[in-house]
C-alpha cells in the first residue's frame, strides 16, 4: 500500500494488540529476540500482549518461565551477554522488586564497568495494575525506583501508538530498557502503523498545546490530563501538555522551553508524587528555568500511603480530571468563574461511572 | 568416549603444566599481597591462596571457546581461563589498561577474548548469567559450556537455586564449580548451613554431582571433564563440590588467623595439603620435574609479574571526565 494511502486509512488497535504486533514484528526480522516471561505461553497471555507467539515462534523463543524472577533476569542478562535480545515480561511491576539484584547490579552496569565491551540489550515489560481493588502489591506504579538507576532507561507509553513504537526502539536499544506498561492503557486505542518503526527513546511529546501553564503527565495520568486540559480549552485556559515517554534518560528540553513561555508547571504522576518523576522535572525546571516561573509549580500524584484495595478507601486515591483541572485552574490567573463550571461538569461525568473500572471516554481513539 | 581424556593418564609435560598454572597464579597473588602496603592498588582483594587447584583443574577441562563467570574471589579463575595477567593488574591499580578500564577494580576482572565473560561481586549473583549464557549457547546451536564458579556462602542464596532449577528443567550445557571453603568471611559453614550433603541440592533439581578434593588438580581437572563431556552431549548441568580452603583473609593481603574465627590448628592443617607442595611432591616422586626445571617456571612467572606491575604503574589513569561516559550502550 503506497504510504498515502495508508495514512487516509487509519488503523485501530489497542495499546495491547500494538505491544503484541511489535513483539511479532521484531521476532520476525531479528532470531535473536525471545520472550520470557511467567504466562507468556498461558491462556491469558499476558494480557493478550504475547497471545499467540508461542504458536508462532515455537517455546524457545517464548519461553514459560519458572516462578523465579530474580533468577530469569540473570538468566536473561547472561543470554544478552552472548548477543541475545531477550524480552522480559512481568504480570505486575511487583514481580520485578524481586529481580531488582540482577537488574541494578548486572544489567544496569555491565556496559559501563565493562569499559564498553559488554552490551546486556534486554527489555523488561512490567504492568502497573490498577482498580478493582488490586491493593497494595498488585497496583504499584514504581517508575522512579527504574529510573533512579543510571544505565537503565525508563520508558512509559500512553498510547497505542507509542506501545508499539517505544517498544520497538526499547528492542533495538543494546542496553536494558525497563518498559512499564499501565494496565488501563493496554485499553487505548489510537492509529497504529502496521510498519515495525522504532521510535526513538528520546523525549517528551506535546499532545495538547496552550500558552497558559505547561502540564507534564506520564503514562496513564496523560490521558485524565487531557480529559481536563480538553475541558479548561473550552473556558479559555490554554493547556501545553506534554506526555513525557520517556523517564530515563530525561529530556527536559521541550518542557523548560515551554515553561518559559507559561511561567507555570503542573507535573501528574502515576506513582506517588514524593521522591517522584515529577518532583525530578519540577527540579531541572527550576535550575533552568527559575527566573520565568510565575507561581510554584505544583505536584500531583499519589498520596503518601500503600494502595488500599476497598473501593471506599481507594475513592480518594487516584488523582482524576476533575482534580487535575482544579489544580491547573488555581494555579493560572484566571478568575475561577471561568474554570468552575467546566471542572463541575466534568466532576459530575466522572463521578457517573465507577472509580475502580477504566472510564469508557478513554478507550479512545485517541 | 576411553579414559584418555583423564588427568590419570596425562602425559608428563601436561600434568607439569598444570602444577607451573598453579604456581603462576600462587605467585601472581603474593605479590599483589606483598605490594598492597604500596597503596597503588586502591581497591579490595580477595585472594585466592591456597584454593589454586580449583581454578586451574576445572578450568584445565574448557575450551578456549567456553565461558566462565566468576565472583569476588575471580583472580584465580581469570587466571586459569587464560585472561590477561597485564589487564589484570592494571585494573587492580585503576589504569585506563585495565580489563574495565578501571572501572571495576579486582571484583569485576573479566576477559571476553579468553572466556572470562564477567566477575559479580554480590554473592550468588553471578551464576543465573552461566545459566543465561548456557541458554545462548543452546538457542544458538554452539557446542560452548559456561561454568559458574562460586562458594559456599552462594548456597545460601535463592537465586542460586533458582538458577538450578532453570538450568535442570532445561538441562543446559553449565557446570555448577563449588568451592566449599567452609567459611562466608568470618562465619563457619555449620553455622550458616544445617548438616546435610550438598550435593543433594543437584539431585533436588535433577542433575548430576560429583564432590572431589578440591585440593586435588587432577581431581578436579578429572571431574569438570566428565561434567563438561556430558553437559557437551546435552545431558545438562553438573553440581562439583570441591572441598578446598582459603589461607588467608576473606578481603585483604594477610594472614588472620589471630582472629580466632578458625579452630585452631585448622589453618595449619590444611597448609600441609597445599594443592601446589602436595602435586610438586607427587611430580618430583615420580621424577616428572625437579629443581631445575621450577626454577625456570619461577624465572619466566617472576619476569611476567614485574612485567606487569611496571606496566600497569606506568600507565595512565583514567581522566576524570571520562567517568560519566558509557553510561549507556
Amino acid at each position: 500500500m503506497p504510504d498515502a494511502a495508508r495514512s487516509l486509512a487509519p488503523r485501530i488497535l489497542s495499546a495491547a494488540d500494538a505491544i503484541r504486533e511489535a513483539t511479532a514484528a521484531a521476532m520476525d526480522r531479528d532470531d535473536r529476540v525471545f520472550v520470557m516471561g511467567e504466562g507468556a505461553t498461558d491462556p491469558k497471555g499476558i494480557f493478550g500482549t504475547t497471545s499467540g507467539l508461542v504458536e508462532r515462534f515455537g517455546p524457545e523463543r517464548v519461553m514459560e518461565m519458572p516462578v523465579a524472577e530474580n533468577g530469569w533476569t540473570g538468566i536473561a542478562i547472561g543470554a544478552a551477554l552472548m548477543g541475545q535480545r531477550p524480552i522480559l515480561v512481568h504480570q505486575r511491576v511487583e514481580f520485578c522488586l524481586l529481580a531488582m539484584e540482577q537488574l541494578v547490579n548486572n544489567a544496569a552496569k555491565i556496559h559501563y564497568v565493562s569499559g564498553g565491551r559488554h552490551r546486556a540489550p534486554l527489555v523488561v515489560r512490567l504492568v502497573v495494575g490498577r482498580g478493582w481493588g488490586q491493593g497494595p502489591a498488585h497496583s504499584q506504579s514504581l517508575e522512579a525506583l527504574f529510573a533512579h538507576v543510571p544505565g537503565l532507561k525508563v520508558v512509559m507509553p500512553s498510547s497505542a501508538a507509542d506501545a508499539k513504537g517505544l517498544l520497538l526502539g526499547a528492542i533495538e536499544d543494546d542496553g536494558p530498557v525497563v518498559v512499564l506498561e499501565h494496565r488501563w492503557v493496554h485499553y487505548a486505542t489510537g492509529h497504529v502503523d502496521p510498519a515495525p518503526v522504532a521510535m526513538a527513546l528520546d523525549g517528551p511529546r506535546r499532545v495538547r498545546a496552550g500558552d497558559d501553564v505547561t502540564v507534564v503527565a506520564t503514562s496513564y495520568m496523560t490521558l485524565e490530563a487531557i480529559q481536563a486540559a480538553d475541558a479548561l480549552a473550552a473556558a479559555g485556559c490554554g493547556v501545553d501538555l506534554f506526555d513525557l515517554r520517556v523517564l530515563r534518560p530525561l529530556n527536559t528540553d521541550a518542557i523548560v522551553q515551554s515553561v518559559r513561555r507559561t511561567g507555570r508547571l503542573v507535573t501528574i504522576d502515576t506513582g506517588h508524587a514524593s521522591f517522584g518523576i515529577g518532583a525530578e522535572v519540577v527540579a531541572r525546571v527550576v535550575g533552568e528555568a527559575f527566573g520565568s516561573l510565575r507561581a510554584a509549580p505544583q505536584r500531583i500524584g499519589l498520596p503518601e500511603h500503600p494502595t488500599p484495595s476497598a473501593r471506599s478507601l481507594a475513592e480518594a486515591y487516584y488523582p482524576r480530571s476533575p482534580g487535575i483541572a482544579r489544580t491547573i485552574a488555581a494555579l493560572v490567573d484566571l478568575p475561577p468563574t471561568r474554570t468552575t463550571d467546566v471542572c463541575d461538569a466534568l466532576g459530575r461525568e466522572r463521578d457517573a461511572v465507577p472509580l475502580d473500572i477504566p472510564h469508557p471516554s478513554f478507550k479512545g481513539p485517541f | 568416549m576411553g579414559t584418555a581424556h583423564l588427568a590419570s593418564v596425562l602425559d608428563t609435560p601436561t600434568r607439569v603444566e598444570l602444577f607451573r598454572r598453579m604456581l603462576r597464579i600462587r605467585r601472581i597473588e603474593e605479590e599483589i599481597a606483598r605490594r598492597y602496603a604500596d597503596q597503588q592498588m586502591r581497591c579490595p582483594v580477595h585472594l585466592s591462596i591456597g584454593q589454586e587447584a580449583a581454578a586451574v583443574g576445572a578450568c584445565a577441562a574448557l575450551r578456549a571457546s567456553d565461558s566462565i563467570v566468576t565472583t569476588h574471589r575471580c583472580h584465580a579463575h581469570y587466571l586459569a581461563k587464560g585472561g590477561d595477567l597485564r589487564a589484570m593488574i592494571a585494573e587492580l591499580h585503576g589504569k585506563t589498561t585495565g580489563c574495565a578500564g578501571g572501572r571495576g577494580g579486582s571484583m569485576h576482572l573479566f576477559d571476553p577474548a579468553a572466556g572470562v565473560l564477567a566477575s559479580v561481586p554480590i554473592v550468588g549473583g553471578n551464576v543465573p548469567l552461566a545459566v543465561g549464557a548456557a541458554l545462548a549457547a543452546r538457542q544458538r546451536r554452539r557446542p560452548d559450556v559456561t561454568v559458574a564458579f562460586f562458594g559456599d556462602g552462594a548456597l545460601e542464596e535463592g537465586v542460586v537455586h533458582e538458577s538450578f532449577n532453570f538450568a535442570g528443567c532445561h538441562r543446559l550445557p553449565v557446570v555448577f564449580v563449588l568451592e566449599n571453603n567452609l567459611y562466608s568471611v568470618y562465619t563457619p559453614l555449620d553455622r550458616r548451613q544445617p548438616d546435610r550433603p550438598i550435593t543433594a541440592f543437584a539431585r533436588a533439581h535433577g542433575f548430576a554431582a560429583d564432590q572431589v578434593d578440591g585440593n586435588d588438580v587432577l581431581a578436579v581437572r578429572d571431574a569438570t571433564t566428565r561434567a563438561v563431556a556430558a553437559a557437551r552431549r546435552g545431558e545438562g548441568p553438573t553440581l562439583l563440590v570441591l572441598d578446598t580452603y582459603r589461607f588467608l583473609e576473606h578481603c585483604g593481603p594477610a594472614d588472620d588467623d589471630q582472629l580466632r574465627y578458625r579452630p585452631v590448628g585448622e589453618l595449619a592443617r590444611w597448609k600441609e595439603r597445599c594443592p601446589i607442595d602436595a602435586f610438586r611432591a607427587a611430580l618430583v616422586a615420580g621424577a616428572e620435574l625437579d629443581e631445575t626445571v621450577e626454577a625456570t617456571f619461577e624465572q619466566s612467572i617472576a619476569d611476567e609479574i614485574a612485567d606487569a606491575f611496571a606496566a600497569a604503574l606506568a600507565a595512565p589513569a583514567p581522566a576524570p571526565e571520562t567517568a560519566k561516559d558509557g553510561v549507556h550502550a
